[in-house]
C-alpha cells in the first residue's frame, strides 16, 4: 500500500488525516518495506555467494582465457607490430626463443603447447620440441642467435599461420571458444566461417534436443493415460496408483539407474528372458546406447509429467465427458474436442518440465548411454575433467544455459513459475 | 468401473479396456526396476541377473554376502558417514535461510518480489552440470574445493529453492492478524514468530527440509567435481562401483536406500 493509496482510501471513507498522521503511516509502511527485506536479505547473500557468483565465473570463463597472455607476455607484445603476413621479425622470433627457454626451464611449455595446440592442431610437438632443444643454451646468446635456433629446430616457426595462432591464443578475451561451441572458426583473413574440420558441437545440440523431445513424447504416451486412470478411479485404487508412482520418484535417481543397468545389460534381466521364452537366441545390446539413455531418462522423468496431468485432471468434471457421448458424439472427437482442450495447463507444465530437466542431463547418460549416448552435459563434463579444456566447457555451458533460460521463460509465461508443485 | 452405462458399445469398452492395459503397462515400467533389483542385491552370485538357483527357489542361490560387504568396506561406511554429515548441515542452512526468507517474502510489502523469487528458484532449473562446472571455478578461489564445508554450501544452495516452495505454500493461507495479535499482548516479534507462526507454517518446514535432505543425500554431479576422495557420499560411491566394478553391493546399498525412502 502506498500512501497515495492511504489517502484515497481515507478521502473515500470521509475521514481525512492529518499530516502527521500520515507521516505515521509512512514510517510504518517503510519500517515493514524494511523489515521485509531483511529478513530475505541473508538468504540473498547466501545464494549470491553459493550460486550466482558461481555461474558469472561460468560465464566469464568463457571469454577470458590469460594462460598464453601469462606465459609468453615478451613476445606477444612484440608481436603486436606484425601485419600477419609473412615470418615475423627476427626480434619476435628470438624474444619466442628466450620465452620458451624460460618456459622449459619452468617445466611449463607444455602448458603452452596444449593451448596452442586447440588453435591449431600438430603444433604441440612443434613447441615441445623447440623448447627441449632450447634448454641448454646460454642465456646471453638467445637474442643474438634465437631466431635462428628457433628455425632449425623446426621450419614450422617461419609459417605464418603458427604465428597468427600464437597471437590469437594471446588475447586475453576472446571469443575464440564460443566460436568453436558453435562449429565456427575464423579464417585467416578474420573472417567468420564454418570450421570444415570435426563439426561436432552443433550436431550434438540438436541431437540432445531430439533426445529430450523423444523423452517428453515417450512421458505424455505412457503419462497421459495413466493421469487419466488415477483421475477417473475410486481414490482407493488411486491412492494406490499414486504410490506406484511416488515410489520411484522418492527413490533415489542413482538406484533406478543402477536397475537399468541390471536390466538392460547384455547377460540382463531382459536378455536372460527374452532368450528364456525363445525370442532370441542371441543377447541384444541394448546397454550403453542412445536407447538405454532414452529408456532409462524416461523412466526416471515420468513422475514429472504425471503429477501435474494428474493434478489438472482432478479437477475436470467427468460429467462432461458423459454429456458429450451421452449426446451422440463418438468417444475420439469428443475426447479430442472437450476433455484434451481442458487439460493442456497441465500438459504444458509437465511436457516443459520434462523437457527443461532433460536437456541438461547427465548421469544417466554417462552410465548407461556409452558413446552414442551422450549429450551436451557430458561433453561439458568431458572438457572440465579429461581435456582439461575449462574455457570450452563454460562457453559450451553457457550456450545451454542460454536455452534453458529461453525455456524457462516460456514456461514462466505459459505456468507461471510460482505454481512448481512438489510430489 | 466395472459398470459401463448403458450407452456405452462395445467399441467404447474396448476402448476402455486397452486404455487400462496401456495404463497397466505404465505402472509396471515404473516400478519394475525397483522389483527387479530387491530380489537381485540377495544374489550370491556376483552378478547382475537371476541365477537358475534363484528362479528355483534354492535358498543356497541367495545370500547376505554383499550386505556384509557393505559393512566390511571403509569406504562404503566413510561415503556414509560423509552423506549424513552433509545432507545434515545442508539441511539446517537451507531451512533456516529458506524459512526466514520465505516469511519475508510471502509479507505484502516485500519490493522485487517477482525478480527475488525467479533468483531463489534459479538453482532447481538450472543444470546440475552449469551448476557443478561454475563452482569448481569459484570455490576454488576460497579453498573450498575437496572439503566437506564446500559440499555443505553447494548442497544447501540446492535445496533451498524446495524449502522456499514449501514454506510459501503454507504461508499462502496465514492469517496477518494473528501475528498482530501476538505483537498487540505485548510480546516482541522473534517471540510472536516461534509461538505464533511458526507452529503453523510447521508442516511447510518440515517436508522443505526432507526435500532439501533427500536433495542433498541423492546428489551426486556436484559430488563428482568438488569432492576430493575424502568427501566421498554414497552416490559418488555407487556412481563409481557402477563405472568401474559392477557387482551387486550396489543394489544392496540401493535396496537399503529404497527402505529408507519408504
Amino acid at each position: 500500500m502506498t500512501a497515495a493509496s492511504l489517502r484515497d482510501r481515507t478521502s473515500q471513507s470521509g475521514s481525512t488525516l492529518t499530516r502527521e498522521e500520515m507521516a505515521v503511516a509512512t514510517r510504518a509502511l517503510n519500517r515493514r518495506r524494511l523489515t521485509a527485506f531483511a529478513l530475505v536479505t541473508p538468504l540473498l547473500a547466501f545464494i549470491g555467494f553459493a550460486f550466482v557468483a558461481p555461474i558469472t565465473t561460468m560465464l566469464h570463463q568463457g571469454v577470458y582465457n590469460p594462460t598464453v597472455a601469462e606465459l609468453i607476455p615478451d613476445t606477444l607484445a612484440r608481436l603486436q607490430d606484425w601485419d600477419g603476413r609473412g615470418t615475423p621479425d627476427d626480434s619476435v622470433l628470438a624474444t619466442m626463443a628466450v620465452d620458451l627457454k624460460r618456459l622449459a626451464n619452468d617445466r611449463t611449455a607444455g602448458k603452452l603447447a596444449e593451448e596452442l595446440n586447440r588453435g591449431l592442431p600438430g603444433t604441440s610437438s612443434v613447441v615441445k620440441a623447440t623448447a627441449r632443444k632450447l634448454r641448454n643454451v646460454a642465456d646471453h646468446d638467445l637474442p643474438s642467435v634465437g631466431a635462428a635456433l628457433l628455425l632449425e629446430a623446426n621450419d614450422r616457426w617461419s609459417s605464418p599461420e603458427l604465428w597468427r595462432t600464437v597471437r590469437e591464443a594471446g588475447k586475453r578475451y576472446s571469443e575464440r571458444n564460443f566460436l568453436t561451441a558453435l562449429d565456427l572458426e575464423r579464417s585467416p583473413d578474420g573472417e567468420i566461417q564454418r570450421r570444415e574440420s570435426a563439426r561436432i558441437y552443433i550436431q550434438l545440440y540438436v541431437k540432445t534436443i531430439k533426445m529430450a523431445l523423444i523423452i517428453t513424447v515417450l512421458t505424455f504416451l505412457l503419462g497421459y493415460p495413466l493421469a487419466y486412470m488415477m483421475a477417473n478411479s475410486s481414490s482407493r485404487v488411486a491412492n494406490t496408483m499414486l504410490i506406484f508412482i511416488l515410489l520411484p520418484f522418492w527413490t533415489s535417481l542413482l538406484v533406478r539407474t543402477t536397475s537399468w543397468i541390471a536390466l538392460l545389460q547384455t547377460n540382463g534381466v531382459i536378455n536372460s528372458l527374452l532368450m528364456g521364452i525363445g525370442i532370441t537366441t542371441q543377447p541384444i545390446e541394448m546397454m550403453y546406447t542412445e536407447f538405454a539413455t532414452i529408456v532409462a531418462m524416461t523412466h526416471v522423468l515420468l513422475p514429472f509429467m504425471v503429477l501435474p496431468l494428474y493434478s489438472v485432471m482432478k479437477g475436470i468434471d467427468p460429467s462432461l465427458m458423459r454429456a458429450s457421448l451421452s449426446l451422440g458424439a463418438r468417444p475420439i472427437p469428443s475426447f479430442l474436442r472437450v476433455y484434451f482442450p481442458m487439460t493442456l495447463s497441465g500438459l504444458s507444465a509437465g511436457g516443459l518440465l520434462v523437457f527443461i530437466i532433460s536437456v541438461g542431463y547427465y548421469i544417466t547418460p554417462a552410465l548407461v548411454g556409452g558413446t552414442d549416448g551422450q549429450m551436451i552435459s557430458n561433453v561439458i563434463a568431458f572438457h572440465m575433467q579429461q581435456s582439461n579444456n575449462w574455457e570450452l566447457a563454460a562457453a559450451l555451458g553457457t550456450l545451454l544455459l542460454v536455452v534453458i533460460v529461453c525455456l524457462y521463460w516460456a514456461y514462466d509465461r505459459m505456468v507461471g513459475a510460482g505454481n512448481i508443485k512438489l510430489g | 468401473m466395472a459398470e459401463f452405462p448403458a450407452y456405452y458399445n462395445w467399441k467404447h469398452k474396448a476402448g476402455i479396456y486397452m486404455l487400462r492395459f496401456w495404463a497397466a503397462a505404465a505402472l509396471l515400467f515404473l516400478i519394475m526396476p525397483i522389483l527387479v533389483m530387491v530380489p537381485l542385491s540377495f544374489n550370491s552370485q556376483p552378478y547382475f541377473t537371476f541365477t537358475e538357483g534363484m528362479l528355483a527357489l534354492d535358498a543356497k542361490a541367495y545370500s547376505l554376502r554383499w550386505y556384509q560387504k557393505i559393512l566390511d568396506s571403509p569406504n562404503w561406511i566413510l561415503a556414509i558417514k560423509n552423506s549424513f554429515i552433509i545432507g545434515f548441515f545442508a539441511t539446517i542452512v537451507a531451512t533456516v535461510l529458506g524459512t526466514v526468507a520465505a516469511v519475508g517474502l510471502a509479507s505484502a510489502h516485500m519490493p522485487f518480489k517477482r525478480i527475488i523469487t525467479a533468483l531463489l528458484l534459479s538453482p532447481m532449473i538450472v543444470p546440475l552440470i552449469i551448476i557443478a562446472a561454475g563452482m569448481f571455478f569459484f570455490y576454488t578461489r576460497f579453498g573450498l574445493v575437496g572439503t566437506l564445508p564446500g559440499l555443505v554450501i553447494a548442497h544447501a544452495a540446492l535445496g533451498i529453492p524446495f524449502v522456499v516452495v514449501t514454506v510459501t505454500a503454507t504461508l499462502v493461507g496465514f492469517d496477518r492478524a494473528l501475528y498482530n495479535a501476538g505483537l498487540s499482548l505485548g510480546t516482541n516479534p522473534v517471540r510472536t514468530f516461534f509461538e505464533v507462526v511458526f507452529p503453523l507454517i510447521r508442516p511447510g518446514v518440515i517436508s522443505g527440509a526432507l526435500f532439501a535432505f533427500v536433495t542433498s543425500f541423492d546428489e551426486v554431479v556436484l559430488v563428482l567435481f568438488l569432492a576430493g576422495p575424502d568427501q566421498r557420499t554414497i552416490p559418488r560411491q555407487m556412481f563409481s562401483g557402477l563405472r568401474e566394478q559392477i557387482n551387486p553391493t550396489i543394489l544392496a546399498v540401493a535396496t537399503l536406500l529404497i527402505l529408507l525412502s519408504v
